[in-house]
Order: structure tokens, then C-alpha cells, then sequence
């Protein structure tokens, strides 16, 4: 399949449109270096805006989850309070710093609904505010002042549904002014209604970065899934090319364009995306969400594909013109492991042929992302090994590049700020 | 024995109790576990009945199927898992996937 020539920049390339990204090979040294990934702690993931859910994931006054943010050595709970808000607390009980949100046990994540939180150690209470609400045995205590106790809290606000928090004592940017404009051109994208959702996790043995590149080029699928098609119709030096990519700040799109894949012939697909016209692309037929705004085909490509959104500094979102999406979050467990969680979300299924539809999707999606994640070992490992150094990146791998730039920035500016302080 | 599925679907109901399976959990450990020889004799016998058995489904609302059509339901998502070891891989692992896991945690039943 021979994809049409979508034109580049003025520039003539997509790198050369941002030059402050070079041409030049580059290093990985930052997925590999522990000294670089306790920066990282300090000037990424102690900085930046993180998602670590949606409302749906707090349905209702006194719904919570926890999220174990490990890289920062942090436990929070996310919690809807009596108000309707949403709020998020550091998962430290005031009284002797027992973890106080969980069950069965105290390192992972759960999810629940109370009307206060209670610490299993001593007792203490807290109103799902946070206000410090019942000490056992108060009178045995010296000046305790239970306003002064509240559960301490995290900076947390919404985006379209999405719920984000800043572990900053004072983040520098707002979550709006964070997200910049690229990203919040999707403002009034129906999130809130593509509830239906498919979620996975992975421990994965890779460096967090290294995931989330497979998955802002498209230059290695033909290579590394070249069964997204059907033998017969292979071509074993057929390339990809994207029709537009763009970063802003430190977030990054890529779009893609072409005809859909079912109005190929049906030797492109195999019998169970023709049974169930369903398949590595999504269900054929796109519930009518009615108008889109146009920030989701951010270069104006036709006819569109997917639009692939990377949020600094450790999601992406995938937004697919048949109306659904992939949400992608890469948590550090360790210089060279991390935690993946992948969601699909659909508009409910109305009839057992959605509910089959997104099924299939989900089953595919699963299948090409654990390619994805076996080769990553071997990537981290390779790397590690030291024996090369320096790498080459095409035009289509722009987003690569940028990516580890804006790491390496980020870092850069903390170094700077941290220096600056001694004397 | 008691059928699992409508009797409209007696021709799959050999299958129905090896695959008739709530979770993609417990339908990927299914087909980890197969033989390749078995995942093809399923997927063979039907492939060519899906589009009648989730015609079959549609007759009743998504969130109130009676407990056969419920099991055809599960039956049909199984073959879209035999279908990547068949169609796809030739191998009921995903080729290159090496020691990779991605763990479903949460999915709508049916």
C-alpha cells in the first residue's frame, strides 16, 4: 500500500520546521542513567501536570482511588468530596504517618466509598475535605489543634474530565496554561460520553521514555507489525508516513491520514474484521458524537485517521476519527522499569454488534502493544550495554526527538534552579 | 447436560463449555492453554456462524440477555481471541511478545 506524499513544512522537513531540535544524532543516555532519573524525580515528575484518571473514576460523593506515583514517592488519593469537587490528599495519616486509604495491602492501589476516611492505625477520621474530623482519646494529647491537622493536599484539578495533580508545593503553571493550546483545542471533545472502557496494566521492563516513543512514530510498524495485514498483501518495503505532526511546548501530536482501512480491499483484513467489521482500527462505523472541534485533526489532514496526542510528560492520547479513544499513562517504577496502563473508550454499547465491535478492537489493540512491550526489554538492555552511543532519527521519528529534548530541558532548567541555591 | 447455548446454536454447543468465558482473562488463558489444532477446529466451526449468533443477541436488550444467549455472547467474544492465534499468528502466543503481559482490569460484561 502506497501512502500519498503528505507535504511537509516550508522548511522542507518537520524537524527543520522546530530548529531548536537539530538534526544531529542522539543519546539515550537518559533512559539508562540512575543519576538522570533521580533528576527526572525531582524536575519532571515532582513539576509537571500528572493525569491519574477521569471523573467517571469518581462517580459519586465520597467514590476514591489511590495512585501510586513511585518515581516521586508518593500515594494519593483522589477523592469527591460532599461539594461535588474533586480533590486530592497526600495518602499519609497526620497522627503517626500510617497510609490511610487501603485494604488487604498498603502499596497498592484501590479504589473505593466512604463517607470518612479512617486510619486503621489509631483511628483518627477525616472528612472527605480533609478536615481533620475525630481523634480518639483527643483529651490525651498536647495541644492538638485539629484545624491545623487536616490531611495535607495535592494541587488537583480537571480537564475535560480528565483529573490531573501537581505534587509541587506551588506549581508554576496553571493546568490549563500547563496543557498550552494545542492541547486544549480538544476542549469540548465528548470525553464524557465514551464511557465505556477497556482498561489494562503492564509491568513493563523498559525505561518509561522508551514506551512512549514506540508510540509517537509510526515509521517502525511496518517492521515490527507487519501482521496488520494479511500476508498476501504485504510489502516487505512498504514505509509509513504520517501527515502531520506538530509540538507545542512540551506536548506533541502526530496525525495520520489515508483511506480507511475497510474501504480497502478485503484482502487488507482478515475474516474477523469482515465478520464483526471490526478491528485494528477500531469499529468500521462511528457513533455520531455529533460536531468534533477542530483542534482533533490539528493539521486539517484528509481524510483523517487518528490524531496521537502526547501530554508531557507521561500520557498520550489517541483520538480516532471513528469516534473513540486510546489513553496511554507510562509510570517510572525505575531507571529502567515502568508501570503501562492502556484504556479504551467507547460510547456504550447500545446492541451485542457494538458491544462485539469494541471487543475486537480491544483484542487487537492488545496483541500489537505486547509487541510493542517485548521488544522494549530488549531495547532497555541493548542500551544499557553502553556499546552505542549515539543514534540516528528520521523525519517521521520528530516527536522522538523532541520528547527526550523536552526531558533533557526540563532537567536542564532544575540543574540550573538547584545550582543557583548554593552558594 | 443441560445445553449452554440457544438451541439454534446446537452445532457449537461441542465448544460452548471450554469457551463460553466471562473475562478476557480467563479467555486468554484459554487460548494460551490450547493446542493450535484446537483453537482451529473452534474457530473454523465458527467463524461462519458469528454474524447469525450476534443476530441472535441483538433480539434481547444488551443489559438483560437470558443466561443461553448470554453464553453465545461469551462464545462469539472467544473467537475474536482464537482468531489472532489463527488468523494472524499461527501461534497461539503473539509472535515477539516475548516475556510481555498486559493485564485486562476492567471491561464491560457482557
Amino acid at each position: 500500500m502506497t501512502m500519498a506524499p503528505w507535504p511537509k513544512p516550508a522548511e522542507g522537513t518537520w524537524t527543520e520546521h522546530y530548529p531548536e531540535l537539530g538534526t544531529g544524532p542522539v543519546s539515550f543516555e537518559d533512559s539508562v542513567s540512575p543519576e538522570f532519573y533521580d533528576l527526572e524525580r525531582e524536575a519532571i515528575f515532582k513539576r509537571a501536570w500528572l493525569n491519574v484518571g477521569r471523573v467517571e473514576d469518581v462517580p459519586k460523593v465520597g467514590r476514591w482511588f489511590t495512585k501510586e506515583i513511585q518515581i516521586a514517592g508518593a500515594s494519593v488519593i483522589v477523592v469527591r468530596g460532599k461539594d461535588e469537587q474533586v480533590r486530592a490528599f497526600h495518602n499519609v495519616c497526620r497522627h503517626r504517618g500510617n497510609r490511610l486509604a487501603w485494604t488487604d495491602h498498603p502499596g497498592e492501589e484501590r479504589s473505593g466509598v466512604c463517607r470518612q476516611f479512617t486510619c486503621k492505625y489509631h483511628g483518627w477520621r477525616y472528612d472527605l475535605d480533609g478536615a481533620l474530623a475525630f481523634v480518639q482519646q483527643e483529651d490525651e494529647f498536647f495541644d492538638l489543634d485539629k484545624s491545623q491537622n487536616g490531611l495535607e493536599p495535592v494541587h488537583c484539578d480537571v480537564w475535560n474530565g480528565f483529573i490531573f495533580i501537581n505534587l509541587d508545593r506551588e506549581p508554576r503553571q496553571g493546568l490549563r496554561e500547563f496543557l498550552g493550546p494545542m492541547i486544549t483545542a480538544l476542549d469540548g471533545y465528548p470525553f464524557d460520553r465514551l464511557t465505556e472502557r477497556y482498561d489494562f496494566v503492564a509491568d513493563n521492563n523498559s525505561n518509561w521514555k522508551l514506551f512512549a516513543d514506540a508510540f509517537q512514530e509510526y515509521y517502525h510498524v511496518p517492521s515490527l507489525h507487519p501482521q496488520q495485514v494479511p500476508i498476501a498483501v504485504r510489502d516487505p518495503e512498504g514505509g509509513f508516513t504520517c501527515a502531520h505532526f506538530q509540538c507545542d511546548g512540551p506536548h506533541r501530536a502526530v496525525s495520520t491520514a489515508g483511506p480507511r482501512r475497510w474501504t480497502l480491499d478485503p484482502a487488507y483484513m482478515y475474516p474477523i474484521e469482515l465478520a464483526t467489521r471490526s478491528g485494528l482500527v477500531g469499529p468500521w462505523r462511528a457513533p455520531d458524537l455529533g460536531p468534533l472541534p477542530s483542534g482533533v485533526n490539528p493539521g486539517g489532514v484528509e481524510p483523517w485517521g487518528i490524531t496521537n496526542f502526547q501530554i508531557f510528560p507521561n500520557i498520550e492520547l489517541l483520538i480516532y476519527s471513528s469516534g473513540w479513544y486510546l489513553l496511554y499513562r507510562y509510570w517510572p517504577t525505575s531507571v529502567g522499569t515502568h508501570r503501562f496502563e492502556g484504556t479504551l473508550a467507547f460510547q456504550p454499547a447500545c446492541s451485542a454488534r457494538e458491544r462485539v465491535e469494541h471487543e475486537v478492537a480491544s483484542v487487537v489493540f492488545k496483541e500489537f502493544a505486547l509487541q510493542d512491550a517485548g521488544m522494549l526489554g530488549g531495547t532497555q538492555a541493548a542500551l544499557e550495554t553502553g556499546a552505542v552511543r549515539e543514534f540516528h532519527l528520521n523525519d517521521q521519528e520528530v516527536l522522538v526527538r523532541h520528547f527526550h529534548k523536552v526531558v533533557g530541558d526540563w532537567v536542564d532548567d532544575y540543574r540550573l534552579e538547584t545550582s543557583e541555591l548554593v552558594p | 447436560v443441560t445445553a449452554l447455548l440457544p438451541t439454534e446454536f446446537a452445532d457449537l454447543e461441542p465448544f460452548a463449555a471450554t469457551w463460553c468465558l466471562a473475562t478476557e482473562a480467563e479467555r486468554w488463558d484459554r487460548r494460551m492453554s490450547s493446542t493450535m489444532p484446537e483453537l482451529v477446529e473452534f474457530h473454523d466451526a465458527a467463524l461462519p456462524r458469528l454474524d447469525a449468533a450476534i443476530e441472535h443477541c441483538d433480539r434481547h436488550p444488551l443489559d438483560a440477555l437470558p443466561p443461553d444467549v448470554e453464553h453465545l455472547l461469551q462464545l462469539v467474544h472467544s473467537v475474536a481471541m482464537v482468531a489472532m492465534a489463527v488468523e494472524i499468528f499461527g501461534q497461539a502466543k503473539t509472535v515477539d511478545s516475548a516475556d510481555a503481559v498486559l493485564h485486562r482490569v476492567k471491561e464491560p460484561l457482557p
